[in-house]
């Protein structure tokens, strides 16, 4: 098979992989999950890294080079401040355990 | 074993298998974040997908030889690191929504870069072969997307840091409508002639890229403040298609998984978002309300125009006797840091056999789940939290409500008055409980700019002034009953 029919397979599976992992979030986890899904984008740093190595040019190397930062930010930073708003919840969730067994519990 | 071995250090081979590891973990990270006990593991799970996929990257064989690549990998990763570290670790809980916005526009800025570079490759490279072809679409689409995303990001971070004037900013009527659809029919329109082959490539691609540039700042700049959170979410589910796209034009499946499933979270919540304001994704993209402009007080101005006011020490004395009290806590107590005080009260009150809940709207603060982490950074207990569904049949049960900064998502209106700019809107039915307090700093309107029927109430007073100062006197009153 072609390698582009396999990359768009992949593509359209990850998508219903997507909405079937994310629509069971509680409202409540909204907003870590909007910054932590926001952090998982940064992902593009790799495209960043691929193509320093094949760079040549001034230019290309400095775009590159600010990709990667801005990519890095996104990864980094975005990791960083989902686990702050998430540490928040931890310590009260354990006596809020018989109410809401996350169905990620079991794993 | 030796012959398994050796295939297995083929690096190809080994860097596709830690890909898959990479991606199995990101899902696996985000399937943890469904519970508020497995989030934190899963946020880390999903790092450690993500390191995983950067280390495999770096070792990719014969990648990486040019020491100068090398340096200039460290020199991108560091300045990434000494401006994202500390932002993160500093930014305060109610900034949080700025904050993610400024960190999707970057990742956007990125995809819009990478697909620069990438695209000068595939033209310098392989001229016009299908595999040219299919880099440039992909990347084009990248391209477009990712720049609209870096600047609508900006401007939303602008907007809710209020740099920028938070109300829609927009060319009268139904220009704004033409003008964007203009804009975006000029970058598709340049990038089919980029595919189709022409000999001024960099002028094409440098013109997508500023048309996608004021494409982004057009579609964000309307928008009123209210709804920004929603815009943001919108991009942030735009950058991820943007990532994917990239990632199909590398041939590269972390990317396309990761940025996939980012694409499909993004578009979830953004739905769940604008339905939950009652609101729906065109009408927002399309601009206008959400910044007073088109929320005529009329209805509302006719209800009253005189409200009770009260004092801290008799609101402490409605609340003491009181079998339950339900708070709900709008922005208004982010922005005035009231949560730890709000926690003091509600010990206060619990001493004195008083049953205090919270009753979270899904929107309250500026993102949905934003007023659970403010209130979670105060320690008030998660089992606390009442989401709306739960809290609205308790209120006839309810003696006194304490609204404390909130306003449209306790607005009546948005049950009785059709005309209302929010009718529809689900709300926080606070006008059902016995007494309602309402904790305000002055007579203005909410973010959407509408009116409040439920000030003018007989059973509602209000209390004026800084939201945190008042719960503390408040505080003191209960402790010294």
């Amino acid at each position: 098979m072609d390698s582009l029919v396999i990359d768009i397979a992949v593509l359209v599976l990850a998508g219903f992989v997507g909405f079937a992992v994310i629509s069971k979030v509680p409202n409540t986890l909204h907003t870590p999950l909007m910054s932590g899904t926001n952090a998982i984008h940064g992902v593009v740093v790799l495209g960043g890294l691929l193509l320093m190595a094949e760079s040549s040019g001034v230019l290309e190397k400095i775009l590159l080079v600010i990709a990667v930062a801005f990519g890095t930010i996104n990864v980094i930073g975005g990791f960083l401040v989902t686990d702050r708003m998430l540490e928040m919840f931890k310590p009260k969730a354990e006596s809020a355990d018989a109410d809401s067994p996350g169905p990620g519990e079991a794993a | 074993m030796s012959v398994l071995g050796t295939v297995f250090l083929q690096t190809t081979n080994f860097v596709d298998a830690a890909y898959i590891v990479a991606f199995g973990l990101m899902i696996y990270g985000m399937s943890g974040l469904t519970g508020p006990r497995t989030a934190v593991r899963g946020n880390l799970t999903a790092a450690v997908g993500m390191a995983v996929a950067v280390v495999a990257t770096l070792l990719r064989k014969g990648e990486f030889h040019g020491s100068s690549t090398v340096w200039l990998i460290i020199l991108g990763v560091a300045i990434g690191t000494a401006v994202g570290v500390p932002a993160a670790r500093n930014v305060k809980m109610t900034a949080m929504p700025q904050m993610v916005a400024l960190f999707n526009g970057v990742g956007g800025g990125a995809v819009a870069l990478i697909a620069w570079v990438e695209y000068r490759h595939a033209f310098t490279s392989g001229g016009h072969s299908p595999w040219a072809l299919r880099v440039e679409i992909f990347e084009l689409f990248g391209a477009i997307v990712g720049s609209i995303s870096f600047w609508g990001s900006n401007i939303a971070f602008g907007k809710l840091q209020e740099i920028l004037p938070g109300r829609p900013i927009k060319a009268p009527g139904r220009t704004q409508t033409v003008i964007n659809t203009v804009l975006l029919a000029a970058a598709v329109a340049s990038a089919i002639i980029l595919c189709a082959g022409t000999h001024s490539q960099v002028l094409f691609i440098l013109g997508i890229l500023v048309v996608a540039a004021i494409l982004g700042n057009m579609l964000v700049l309307p928008i009123g403040g209210a709804d920004m959170p929603v815009v943001i979410s919108l991009l942030n589910a735009f950058t991820g298609l943007s990532a994917a796209a990239t990632g199909v034009a590398l041939s590269n499946p972390v990317m396309i998984v990761a940025g996939m499933i980012v694409g499909a979270s993004g578009t979830i919540l953004t739905d769940q978002m604008a339905k939950a304001m009652n609101r729906s994704v065109p009408a927002i993209v399309a601009g206008g309300f959400g910044g007073a402009v088109a929320a005529p007080a009329g209805p509302a101005g006719e209800t009253g125009g005189t409200v009770r006011s009260t004092t801290a020490a008799d609101v402490a004395i409605q609340l003491s006797y009181a079998r339950q009290v339900v708070v709900a806590p709008g922005y208004g107590m982010a922005v005035a840091q009231a949560q730890h005080a709000v926690r003091e009260l509600e010990r206060a009150l619990e001493a004195k056999g008083v049953v205090v809940k919270y009753a979270i709207h899904p929107v309250a603060g500026r993102m949905p789940g934003h007023m659970n982490v403010l209130l979670a950074e105060a320690d008030v207990p998660y089992d606390l939290l009442r989401e709306m569904d739960d809290i609205n049949p308790e209120f006839p049960r309810t003696d006194v409500t304490l609204v404390i900064g909130a306003n449209d998502v306790t607005n009546p209106a948005a049950k009785n008055e059709p005309g209302s700019p929010i009718y529809g809107m689900p709300i926080l039915e606070v006008d059902r409980s016995a007494a309602v307090i309402v904790l305000k700093r002055s007579m203005a309107s909410g973010f959407a700019g509408i009116d409040n029927p439920l000030f003018y109430e007989p059973k509602t007073s209000l209390l004026f002034g800084d939201a945190k100062a008042s719960v503390s006197e408040i505080t003191a009153e209960v402790q010294a009953l």
